[in-house]
This record gives structure tokens, sequence and C-alpha cells, in this order.
């Protein structure tokens, strides 16, 4: 084509009609883009809000106030049980039969007993007093005050029946039986009373399991990655390696569960239910996401710095560890992170060392037994009972919350100690 | 092993400077292997005490990879072979007695393209200091970041914002910051590897200056794209060509009167 020719092609209708065509092409790619962001959004607005609404009541407990009268002999008798009812039926004055009286005893919790007593030890002054304790009413009581039974339903087929929701009306309007901030969910292990349940014992299981999988998988990955960077001969060896390491990033993370039953329990003979284990397995799976990100991280340090510190006199050593790490660590930071977070999340493999179970106390070592977090919400979800639905959905809810405080410090990381050259 | 003198050195020529200057650096029958490829194919090139010897030659000849020779930069290359005989001082820089890290303290180097540390002006010249235990104590760290900033003709204009990112600064200031980097640690030889192809006109004056004046302490190698450049700064120009040591001789020399018809012709501008 000659010159002229392509001048006058640049102003031919055909050329306007492409340049039409890119024009089109190019704001059709933009509204797939807008709609596949939308469609995510509105996903994670249903997700959170379906999370939210479920859980947002486990946050308040309805507790009710009593008159206690802490007679010395009782006290003495360990018989809590006896003077929570009696300070109750003290409210219910008209209720004497015996039906009635067990009605009244079934609307405290199991657990307030154990409560009053935990006051007595604290305390031992108001042995002989009156005093006015709030104690915990059972879930049952706690869900019809946050209205979720239906009142409507037949008697037969309600969970409380006629003569308890009278009693449970009237102290509410009495406001003897009010909701308050539930801090039993974020001090508490984990009960079968729904009301005595909490997630403490996960958080701390979860953070004993944390601190074991960071201090191991953390230094053996960036040094790992930093050989395989920076040292190890580029040959058929290291690319087996390199192989193998991105496979394993890929493992399903129960097999990493059966490999810790295998070897840390079945072989070594570590305990069950244990952070150490469930921070081994952990270990070992975040182990090459931490690598991999590392290298990642070694890789983008623009090889100028090495040429630079090398032609200096430095060696490959202080290279790396004076010149090349300080500028990978944003990356390897947000990498180890994010490992971090996901064995947060991890569940599958921990059910196989045995963490899945049920435990009332709080972990103090690494060898107690223990639950984590997703275990737990694991666990809850099971529960037949209507409080631990929303329980459920209250662990989810601060699980999402340190996963997006550990995410939030990741970028806040990269943001601060990030560099350009 | 056998060293063959393939240099057209004019007989009077040789007889004029080689009793008066002692030779700092020697090359006999260089060769580099990337893998299977040759890149040198046997240079031989004797370097003198404080003068400038300029590498030229068009792209690809290996003036570059010439250079990484003199301080051992390739050995960090993978597949990096290298045969033949490079002396400093007379002793062999690939033999067993020497050191690459100690080398590269003695041969230093400045890059292409600037490459200060993301660190402060002042912890970028006093990085070689301390790791070799040069300066003990914070005056004398001090006196030798002053020195080699002054040294670098860039003293007046950092001395001020010592605290502030060396990546802050001009293209032309970074270079020199470089190159005051490389002198802190007092090498014997400075090798520059197109210094100036990253700068504009000014500050490439600045630089060429500034190796005028090194080269009373120290013996540079520059490798230059830039003919002019090479006429400027150099005493001596070794003409590279497909792996090949051309011609070597004095720079007077190789601008009005080359021997060979290749480096006629790329001087003139025929090719390269």
């Amino acid at each position: 084509m000659t010159v002229t020719a392509s001048k006058s092609h640049y102003q031919s209708e055909e050329f306007a009609r492409r340049l039409r065509g890119r024009y089109a092409a190019e704001r059709n790619f933009k509204i797939a883009g807008i709609a596949a962001l939308a469609l995510a959004s509105l996903m994670l607005v249903v997700l959170l809000t379906s999370i939210v609404s479920k859980g947002y009541t486990a946050f308040q407990q309805a507790q009710v106030r009593l008159e206690v009268t802490l007679d010395k002999a009782q006290v003495e008798e360990r018989n809590y049980t006896a003077i929570l009812r009696q300070a109750l039926y003290a409210q219910f004055p008209q209720i004497t039969d015996r039906t009635g009286k067990r009605t009244l005893n079934e609307l405290l919790s199991s657990g307030a007993p154990y409560e009053l007593e935990a006051l007595v030890k604290q305390n031992p002054a108001i042995v002989g007093t009156t005093q006015t304790v709030w104690v915990r009413v059972d879930d049952e009581v706690d869900q019809f005050v946050k209205g979720n039974f239906s009142r409507s339903a037949p008697e037969s087929e309600r969970r409380l029946n006629d003569a308890k929701i009278a009693a449970i009306d009237a102290m509410v309007a009495k406001g003897t039986l009010v909701q308050a901030f539930n801090t039993t969910l974020f001090s508490a292990g984990d009960s079968r009373e729904a009301e005595q349940a909490g997630i403490w014992g996960a958080i701390v299981g979860s953070m004993l399991t944390l601190t074991v999988t960071m201090l191991l998988s953390v230094p053996i990955g960036v040094a790992a990655a930093v050989y395989l960077e920076e040292f190890a001969p580029k040959n058929k060896w290291t690319d087996l390696i390199e192989v193998n390491i991105n496979n394993l990033a890929a493992v399903p993370s129960i097999i990493f569960g059966l490999l810790g039953l295998a070897v840390f329990l079945g072989f070594f003979g570590l305990p069950r239910s244990a952070p150490l284990v469930g921070g081994l397995v952990m270990a070992l799976m975040t182990l090459p996401v931490i690598i991999i990100s590392a290298r990642v991280a070694l890789k983008s340090v623009p090889p100028s710095i090495r040429e630079a510190a090398l032609g200096i006199g430095a060696s490959p050593l202080q290279t790396v560890t004076h010149h090349v790490l300080p500028l990978a660590m944003p990356g390897i930071l947000t990498g180890t992170i994010i490992g971090m977070a996901r064995a947060l999340g991890e569940t599958a493999p921990l059910l196989m060392i045995g963490m899945v179970a049920f435990i009332v106390d709080i972990p103090h070592g690494l060898t107690d037994s223990a639950t984590v977090l997703p275990v737990q919400i694991y666990m809850w979800a099971d529960s037949p009972e209507r409080a631990f639905t929303e329980r459920t959905s209250a662990a989810i809810m601060i699980l999402l919350g340190f996963l997006i405080l550990m995410n939030g410090l990741a970028v806040f990381l990269r943001k601060k100690f990030e560099r350009r050259w | 092993m056998s060293v063959q003198t393939q240099i057209h050195t004019k007989p009077q020529a040789a007889a004029r400077t080689a009793p008066a200057v002692p030779n700092k650096m020697v090359a006999r029958d260089v060769k580099v292997f990337y893998g299977a490829k040759q890149a040198l194919k046997g240079i031989n090139v004797e370097i003198q005490e404080n003068k400038v010897l300029a590498l030229i030659g068009p792209s690809g000849c290996g003036k570059s990879t010439f250079l990484r020779c003199l301080n051992r930069m390739n050995d960090t290359i993978e597949n990096c072979r290298v045969e033949g005989l490079i002396a400093l001082d007379g002793e062999d820089i690939y033999g067993k007695g020497i050191d690459a890290v100690q080398l590269r303290a003695r041969v230093g180097m400045v890059f292409q393209k600037p490459n200060p540390f993301p660190k402060s002006i002042y912890d970028n010249i006093a990085y070689g200091p301390r790791i070799h235990g040069m300066a003990t104590g914070r005056e004398e760290l001090d006196e030798v970041v002053e020195k080699s900033l002054q040294r670098a003709g860039l003293w007046n204009e950092v001395k001020d914002r010592l605290r502030e990112p060396g990546t802050g600064l001009s293209g032309g200031q970074q270079q020199r910051l470089c190159i005051a980097r490389a002198i802190a640690v007092s090498p014997e030889v400075i090798l520059m590897d197109e210094p100036c192809s990253a700068l504009d006109p000014i500050a490439t004056a600045h630089i060429e200056e500034l190796i005028d004046e090194l080269r009373e302490n120290f013996t540079i190698v520059i490798v230059t794209h830039n003919m002019q450049q090479a006429a400027r700064v150099s005493q001596k120009t070794a003409f590279f060509h497909l792996g090949d040591m051309v011609e070597c001789d004095d720079t007077e020399e190789i601008f009005t009167n080359p021997r060979d018809e290749r480096t006629q012709g790329y001087i003139t501008g025929r090719y390269g």
C-alpha cells in the first residue's frame, strides 16, 4: 500500500467502523469487569448479612437480678443452688406448688451456682449478707427473650410452656430480667450449655497453635527461600525441589493432617489434641506458601543492588543479609501473614490430630488439650440448639475479625516498609 | 602457560611509556565462555598504573565481559567460565591465594545504571568501610564519608542532607555517589561500565572531570560507547570486536592513526 493510499484508508468509512468496533470492545470489557465486581460484592454482602443477622444477638445474654441471702450454713455446704432458688422464689410469692417451683428452677442456667460460688470465693466477706447479683438464665429463656421462639405456637410444640412464659414476662416487666453484654462468650471455654459456652478456649488454642506454626515455618521457610534463590546452583535437583515445593502448596490440607497423625502422634507419640502438634502440622502446611512468597519477594529485588554490594567487596552472605533480605522483607511479611491467616482458618488437618475434641478448660501450655476457632465453629454448627446457631455465627464473625486484622496488618506492613529504587 | 602477544603496539610507543609506568593489571590470553558460547577469544591487555584505559567496541563485543573478569564479578554468573591469566600486581586473581571478596575491595566497580542502596547517602558511603573494618568509631567514619564525597565532587551538594536517601538524588548525583561509594573502600583499580550512558551531557561532563581527577590516585578502566568520551578521558584505548581485542594503544594513536581497518571503521562511524 502506498503512503497516499494508507492516508485515505485512515479517513475511510471502513476505518471509522473498525475504530467504533474497537471502542465498543473496550466498553464491553469494562462493563463485564464491573458486573463481575458487582456480583462478587453482592455475594460478600449476602454472606456477611446472613452471618451478622444470625449472630449479632449472641453478643448479648439475658440475665436475671436476684437478691441472694448468703446464709453461712448453706455456703459451707456449697448449696448455692438452694440460695439462688430461694432468691428466685422470693420474686414470685404467689407460686407455692412444686410444679410451679420446678418451672422457676428451670429458668436459671445450670452454671449459675458456680458463678455465685466464684463470687463468694473472690470476696468471702459477703457471706452472711444479702447481695444483689446478676446471674445467667437458661439458653432457652435467653432465646425466648430475644424473640427467637414463637409465642403463637400451640403449647405442646413450644420449647417453653405457658407457666414459664408467664414468669419470664413478669420478670421482664419488673426489669429483673434484662439483656446485657455477653462476657461469657469471650471469657469461657466450650460447654454443653449454650449460655455457658465461650470461645476464649478456642482463641487461646488458636494463638498457641499459630505461635508454634510461626516459630517453625517463618525461619525455616525464609532460610530455604534465601538458599534456593541466592545460593543454590540452578540444576535439575533444585528444579526438582522447586516443583515439589509448588506441589506441596497445592496438596489438600487434610493430607497434612494424616501425615501429622502418622508421624507426630503415631511415631513420635506426641499428645493428642495438643497445640504443639497442631502447630507442627500447620507449619508443614504453610511452609511451601512462605517459601514461594519469599522467593517471589527475593526475586523482585533488583540485581543491581546485589552487584553494588558485591562490587564493594561484600561477601555473598553480607549481600543477602544487609541488602537483599531487608528489601524483600515487606513481601516476605505479607506472604507470611497471609500464610498465617490461612493456618488460622484451617480445620481439616486438625480434625485428624484430635483437636476436634470437646474441651472445656482454657489451655495453658503447648501440650494441653485444645481446640481452635474454626474447629469450634465446626462443632457449634453441629449443635441443634438455637442458642448455638447464633453463637456459631458470632464465632464466625470473631474469626473473620481476626482474619481482617491480620490481612490489614499485612497491607499496613507492606505500605510501611515498601521501598522504591 | 604460553603467552602470545597479539597486541599491535608500536615499538617506539612501548619504549616511550613502558619503563615509566608499571603495569597494574595484566591480562594474558583471557577466554570467557558462557556455557558453550565463547564470549572472549584470548584477550591480552596491560593496564598501566594511574592511567585511564578505555575499552571501546560495538555492542556485544565483550568489553563488559572483560571488565567483569577483572574483579571476578563473572563469578556470580552461572555457567560462566574464565580461562587464561589475569594478574593484579603480578598475582593471578583467579589463583588459589586470592579471595574474590578481598579482590573486589581492591578492584572496585561502578555500574552502567546508578545503583545506590536504598539507604541514606551517609550509609551508602559508610557501608564499605564498615564491613571491611576500615574505620573504627564514629569520627573516623564521618571523615571517610566526607573525604570520599569530596573526591567524588559531591560533598558540597549533599553535605546538608547526608541522612536523606541516596535514591532521592538526581541521576548524575547518584552516579557520583556510586563512585564515592567505590572509592570509600580505597580500591587500587576502579572499573567503570558505561558510567555515563544513563546521564545527560552536563552530568556526563561532571563524571568525566571526576575520572580525570581520580586518575591521580587510582587506575581506571572504563567501558564506553561514546568515542568522544574515550578520547577525552583515557590515555590508553583498547578496541574490541566480536570477542577479540583488535588493537590497544595510546588513545591518541588509536584515534589518529589506527593500525587495523576494523578500528578505523568503528571510530570513523562506518559500523558499530
